[in-house]
């Protein structure tokens, strides 16, 4: 093992754990400990709420039921300034499915607007809910030679403003069914509804959120070591070959 | 005339199917209500007694066939809908079939298997006298939304329906939900600690009144025990139907009420959908001297546990959301002997095109010591690997082809084999099965 180490803190898994977000967490330790980077993950939960902003280098913010995600995100107002800091700052935040309009400013559900984290200067209108953006979606995004590949379900339209988008939508209904782009990447945040295992199909881009991650914090970090990413690749290429 | 036109056209329309080789149970509904929307509604009457619908996410197929045979077995005629399709086509093929060419038919009792999504659109046609749900967990997400979504849609059919009575699991805190305010409600469960406590997916697991963290006395697999909640005080309700003294050592036994029931089943799930048939029974008063029977002549669907010998038993078990995995995976792992195991999940739209779930099967639990060989199959078979992969669990065989894998099974020192594959891989996995067997020369 190297001296390297990242600490990855995942949100609330016991409330958000609707779309197999392990996937992602696991995808992340995996790819790093085959690199002999050290990991260790802790769960911030219902027994144990604390979070150590100045020890954590990346947040993953799952999805759950609207009810869910909202029970959460009245936990996560508590730290509303220590997450824009965090992010301000260069910190490393996956937020997927119903994390991500979370990470926005404002919100709207049929009770009226209310507050998010403020991380990203987003709005998502949860009104039309009942009406869900549901399948298969492809992504080509800056950077990444290969496509990105997920499932989308999700009721909220997010209208991500001046934001740059974390990918052009190629197959899928993205952000609000209509712009044509989904997700957003600010910084180090990224932030998608491309739900659940996201990760495991798309080594690229978690190899992406890993270096940078790694380099936000040790300046002397250059690079990852390749992996075998034959399996990956391959689950990829069934849905791009299935869809394009 | 319309009515007349339309069973026509359905009875026509299965012959065809048949001639062709094709069991539609879906197809002649959908044309006899293209001819006649109000089919059903002019079919009820034919109905004497009463109107039994089984739904929830695992178990109704067998639980609706269950008390199908039940009810056949005390000697009453019953329309079901038991080839399986559970939408509102399903029920009107059903009720179209059992007709004569007059378009009349006399019938004790309707069962229909009824699919979730499909409860407000069924109901609208035909009002249940009794509802029996099994439990609710996640299924098939891109097709239901959430689980919410589904108990919204639930609970807005049944406001639909004339206060029918519940039947309900009052093990699955979702599913008791159902009865909170609601006179007519019994529930069924399982009355004592059964299996070894460990900690999976429990996705139901808030407490439906106040969404506080729900805590269990013990519990049974997912989100189903004996809980209760801490801030609120909700909990599991009086179980008016007991499962007791269950033993599992060579298939099934347990006690309710005063009987003793025991089966040579695989698989602790049954207990609940054998209880929801006792409780059903029960409920509506109907004397079961022929329970038992019918339990054990009851011949289970394809791909339930289903053994079929090619020189060593080769078991198919149909799984499709994490909750049915989980407990094909327990009762693989209660089997002693060496075996091989092979996982199949496609992605065609009947089956959810959304295989995110796979992430949340434990599927870690399927390496134990008399694991022989692994091997994952179906349209999503790297993903599956992929699953493997990130728990650091060797897969020996990555194939598409079925066949080639089972042959390979079939060669390895081996006792047994187990395929536990998603929906449209199972009827594709049996005839493969079928096939093997006929060309070993075997019945």
């Amino acid at each position: 093992m190297s001296d390297f180490k990242l600490n990855i803190v995942h949100l609330y898994p016991d409330i958000l754990n609707l779309y197999g977000d392990k996937g992602n967490i696991e995808t992340f330790k995996k790819r790093l400990l085959w690199r002999g980077i050290n990991v260790d993950v802790k769960e911030c939960t219902c027994d144990n709420t604390q979070i150590d902003f100045d020890e954590t280098d990346v947040f993953l913010l799952g999805g759950g039921t609207e009810r869910e995600q909202k029970a959460v995100l009245e936990k996560l107002l508590e730290h509303k300034k220590e997450f824009c800091d965090f992010a301000e700052n260069g910190g490393t935040i996956l937020a997927v499915c119903g994390g991500f309009p979370l990470l926005g400013k404002e919100l709207k559900d049929k009770d009226g607007v209310f507050e998010g984290l403020g991380v990203l200067d987003i709005f998502t209108d949860l009104t039309k809910s009942e009406n869900r953006l549901i399948g298969n979606v492809i992504l080509e995004c800056e950077g990444l030679s290969d496509k990105v590949v997920g499932f989308e379900n999700h009721g909220g339209r997010t209208d991500i403003k001046n934001h740059t988008p974390l990918g052009k939508v190629l197959k899928g209904l993205g952000n609000d069914g209509k712009s044509g782009f989904e997700g957003v990447v600010y910084k180090n945040v990224t932030a998608t509804y491309l739900h659940g295992p996201l990760l495991p199909k798309n080594p690229e881009l978690c190899d992406k959120i890993l270096l940078k991650a790694l380099q936000n914090k040790y300046s002397d970090f250059t690079e990852l070591l390749p992996l075998n990413d034959e399996l990956e690749k391959a689950a990829n290429g069934y849905i791009t070959e299935k869809y394009l | 005339m319309r009515k007349i036109l339309a069973i026509w056209a359905a009875k026509l329309s299965a012959v065809a199917g048949r001639i062709m080789g094709k069991n539609s149970s879906s197809g002649p509904g959908t044309i006899a209500l293209k001819i006649c929307p109000d089919l059903i509604e002019r079919l009820k009457g034919n109905i004497r007694h009463k109107v039994i619908v089984t739904c929830g996410t695992n178990g109704k197929t067998t639980t609706n066939n269950l008390i199908y045979s039940a009810l056949t077995k005390c000697g009453y005629s019953v329309v079901c809908n038991n080839l399986g399709a559970n939408m509102l086509s399903g029920v009107a093929t059903a009720l179209a079939l059992e007709c004569n060419w007059l378009g009349s038919f006399k019938v004790d009792y309707a069962c229909l298997e009824v699919d979730e999504a499909s409860t407000v659109r069924v109901f609208e046609h035909i009002k249940p006298d009794y509802v029996v749900i099994t439990n609710l967990f996640r299924d098939q997400l891109d097709r239901y939304g959430e689980v919410d979504m589904t108990v919204e849609l639930i609970k807005k059919a049944l406001s639909m329906a004339d206060e029918p009575v519940l039947i309900l699991n009052g093990d699955d805190p979702v599913t008791a939900s159902f009865g909170h305010g609601y006179k007519n409600a019994v529930y069924y469960g399982i009355g004592e600690q059964v299996l070894r406590q460990t900690d999976d997916t429990k996705e139901g697991r808030y407490c439906t009144i106040c969404g506080a963290e729900q805590k269990y006395n013990y519990f049974h697999y997912s989100q189903l025990g004996d809980y209760y909640c801490p801030m609120c005080g909700n909990k599991r309700p009086k179980l008016d139907f007991e499962a007791k003294n269950v033993n599992l050592t060579n298939g099934l036994a347990f006690s309710v009420g005063n009987t003793r029931v025991s089966l040579n089943y695989r698989g602790f799930y049954n207990i609940y959908n054998i209880l929801a048939v006792y409780s059903a029974m029960n409920t509506m008063g109907i004397k079961y001297d022929s329970f038992k029977t019918a339990l054990e002549e009851y011949k289970p669907q394809v791909g339930r546990m289903e053994e079929i010998n090619l020189g060593k038993p080769v078991i198919l078990n149909l799984a499709k959301n994490p909750a049915g995995f989980n407990q094909a995976i327990a009762t693989v792992l209660q089997d002693p002997r060496k075996k091989d195991v092979i996982f199949a999940v496609n992605d065609a739209p009947s089956d959810g095109q959304d295989v995110s779930w796979l992430w949340d099967v434990d599927f870690d639990k399927i390496v134990h010591n008399e694991l022989n060989t692994l091997s994952v199959s179906g349209t999503r078979k790297y993903d599956l690997a992929l699953r493997f992969k990130y728990s650091d669990i060797k897969v020996d065989n990555i194939s598409a082809d079925m066949r080639e894998l089972m042959q390979k099974c079939l060669a390895t020192d081996a006792e047994v084999c187990y395929a536990l594959v998603n929906y449209t891989a199972l009827f594709g996995t049996e005839k493969i099965m079928l096939d093997i067997k006929k060309e070993r020369g075997g019945k």
